[in-house]
């Protein structure tokens, strides 16, 4: 026997209370691994955002086109060495339900623009060589099961019609976390069979040289076309995603606040039934400590005892929601990068020791101060 | 030899001097223990009676270093353990002080194996170490059959004879045993007690003995009352 058996047979004592606050901190981590993976897919853009890439909108709104000649001048403007554009398709696959983010691009540039997706380069080859083709995430391929060659038809919810598209590509990130749901189709395939572009793009992308330099191209940007039909809002890709999530309310307030309930209420349940176990060993601990036990070691096999239900709990929390987060994106495209990261998963399991120290401190002090007389007149 | 008037030699195993203990409830205070002294040596068997209340728990916590006393000195194997606090007085509890209780006092998820063991968890001694005396022990109280068998499988008696066994396994200086036929049949009781004896008489154990049954102190080598807060020393011949 040793101190390990002795905080195990003490784990087992009482079972289905030990089983039922574990299972209590594992459904907690169990929330807290989902409501990270749907923070970090909420806000995975502003932390993904490449730190020199600006974006250039319609002062009036996202939905404002602006015009295609644009380019050139952004191009001339000191400081940005790179400009490329996208376009909402907004195309519908079978049903409304398959919701997925789909950008007409400009081909010879966008690839550039976004080195953290990485697509080999013959299929970049024939997604050039047709006009007709697509490249797609590996997640939105996964989703529908789409293989290269396949053709793909998505029905205009802007552009009228249906449009049909090869599968020429598919791109992965370099980060798990990269957002691998988007579909690309050719800027120019659009503009070629509809006249609603008229020589617009929906929004631009430039690169400036130096990420410190950001906020005042971005000025000179904005300045440059002020007082045009075309006045532009020039960001940060960060402040833009910053500023298009906000759209959606303040989620990381909303997840925060469950969380915290959640949180502290297992701390209640958590040291409640610790504080049990631990008045029903009263004498026990008298015991431990007439035969020599000393306080500091009756304090540590306590809070060892708490950290213990605490880790498993939270192990089994943390495992349960990773192998949720395998099954994909529950709601059709709305959280493309549906990941648990190893940040959350250390976070969550930082959380679930401090609750399990939280927890048992009280009735590990008091067992510590117990005076071995008054224990033993407990018995 | 015992003396209750503090005029024994120092070479006395155990030495009380002046032994104070009150408590205070509210705003009454209960003086329990008045300037006893007590010498006791090596090898003897003490058995302290009394009415309820009188005090002989409270001496016994107080010789065996789990209180302190309101004044005097109380002096075991030339440790003067009234001046000792904290961990000090733990490890010197550990080392010198084996404690039989009325009710066992057990570990109810450990088998008699484990809970004889939990004593020498505290030592140096390696696993094979541990094993060897924690069989010495539980053969010594007749108990190495139900070792691995956990207390609520064994009897009253096989329970103290378990509780015995913890007690002696880091073989300590005295025992100290609070009524502990207290909670047993007449025919356990005597077994218990035979066995007390028996550490007295082959190992050389000094064991004091709280007491309400006058059968388990004509064991004892001197039976010593406790009234108001004052030791009296009976004659062994009250016995027969």
């Amino acid at each position: 026997m040793n101190g390990l058996t002795l905080l195990l047979v003490n784990f087992r004592r009482k079972r289905i209370r030990t089983i039922l606050t574990i299972c209590s901190f594992a459904i907690a981590l169990f929330l807290f691994g989902i409501l990270a993976v749907v923070n970090a897919a909420f806000y995975q853009g502003i932390a993904l955002a490449g730190a020199d890439r600006l974006v250039v909108r319609n002062k009036i709104s996202l939905i404002m086109p602006l015009p295609y000649s644009y380019k050139e001048r952004l191009l001339k403007v000191p400081g940005i060495d790179l400009v490329t554009f996208g376009f909402w398709f907004g195309g519908v696959y079978q049903s409304e339900r398959n919701f997925f983010t789909q950008f007409a691009i400009e081909t010879e540039t966008y690839a550039d623009m976004f080195p953290e997706f990485i697509i080999p380069p013959d299929q970049w080859q024939a997604f050039l060589g047709d006009r007709q083709g697509c490249i797609v995430g590996q997640a939105l391929a996964e989703r529908f099961n789409w293989k290269i060659g396949d053709r793909i038809p998505l029905k205009g919810t802007i552009f009228p019609g249906v449009w049909e598209f090869n599968l020429r590509g598919i791109y992965q990130g370099k980060r798990p976390s990269d957002d691998t749901s988007q579909f690309w189709l050719q800027y120019k395939y659009l503009e070629e069979n509809s006249d609603l572009l008229e020589g617009q793009v929906g929004w631009y992308y430039a690169r400036v040289d130096d990420p410190d330099s950001a906020v005042e191209v971005s000025r000179i940007i904005d300045s440059q076309f002020a007082n045009s039909p075309y006045e532009t809002t020039t960001e940060t890709e960060k402040a833009f995603m910053s500023s298009f999530l906000k759209q959606f309310g303040n989620i990381r307030l909303l997840i925060l606040t469950v969380g915290g309930v959640v949180f502290f209420t297992l701390l209640l349940i958590t040291g409640s039934n610790i504080a049990i176990s631990i008045r029903e060993r009263t004498s026990e601990i008298g015991i431990m400590k007439t035969l020599g036990f000393s306080g500091a070691r009756i304090l540590f096999m306590v809070l060892a005892e708490s950290l213990l239900i605490a880790v498993t709990g939270g192990a089994v929390g943390l495992i349960m929601a990773k192998l949720y987060t395998f099954r994909g994106d529950p709601t059709g495209g709305l959280l493309p990068a549906f990941y648990l990261s190893p940040e959350n998963i250390f976070m969550g399991m930082t959380a679930a020791v401090l609750i399990g120290l939280a927890a048992g401190i009280i009735p590990a002090l008091q067992s510590m101060r117990l005076r071995i007389v008054d224990a033993l007149r407990r018995v | 030899m015992v003396q209750v008037n503090g005029d024994a030699k120092t070479e006395a195993l155990i030495q009380v001097r002046d032994l104070c203990k009150t408590y205070i409830r509210g705003n009454e205070s209960i003086e329990v223990l008045r300037k006893l002294n007590l010498d006791i040596d090596r090898g003897e068997f003490i058995a302290f009676m009394g009415p309820s209340g009188s005090g002989k728990t409270t001496l016994l916590n107080l010789i065996g270093g789990l209180d302190l006393p309101t004044s005097g000195s109380i002096v075991v194997d030339n440790d003067e353990i009234t001046v000792i606090s904290g961990n000090r007085l733990t490890e010197w509890r550990a080392r010198h002080v084996g404690f039989i209780f009325q009710l066992y006092n057990l570990i109810p998820v450990l088998t008699a194996f484990q809970n004889v063991e939990l004593p020498l968890l505290l030592t140096r001694l390696s696993k094979s170490q541990r094993r060897e005396h924690v069989e010495t022990a539980l053969s010594i109280v007749g108990l190495e059959d139900r070792m691995h068998h956990f207390p609520r499988q064994l009897s009253g008696g096989q329970e103290q004879r378990t509780a015995i066994a913890r007690a002696i396994v880091s073989d300590p200086t005295f025992l100290l045993c609070d009524e502990p036929t207290g909670d047993l049949d007449r025919a356990s009781a005597n077994e218990i007690l035979e066995l007390l004896n028996r550490l007295v008489e082959e190992f050389g154990k000094t064991i004091l003995m709280v007491t309400h049954d006058p059968v388990a102190a004509c064991n004892a080598h001197t039976t010593l009352h406790l009234e108001k807060g004052v030791l009296i020393e009976s004659s062994k011949t009250e016995c027969k």
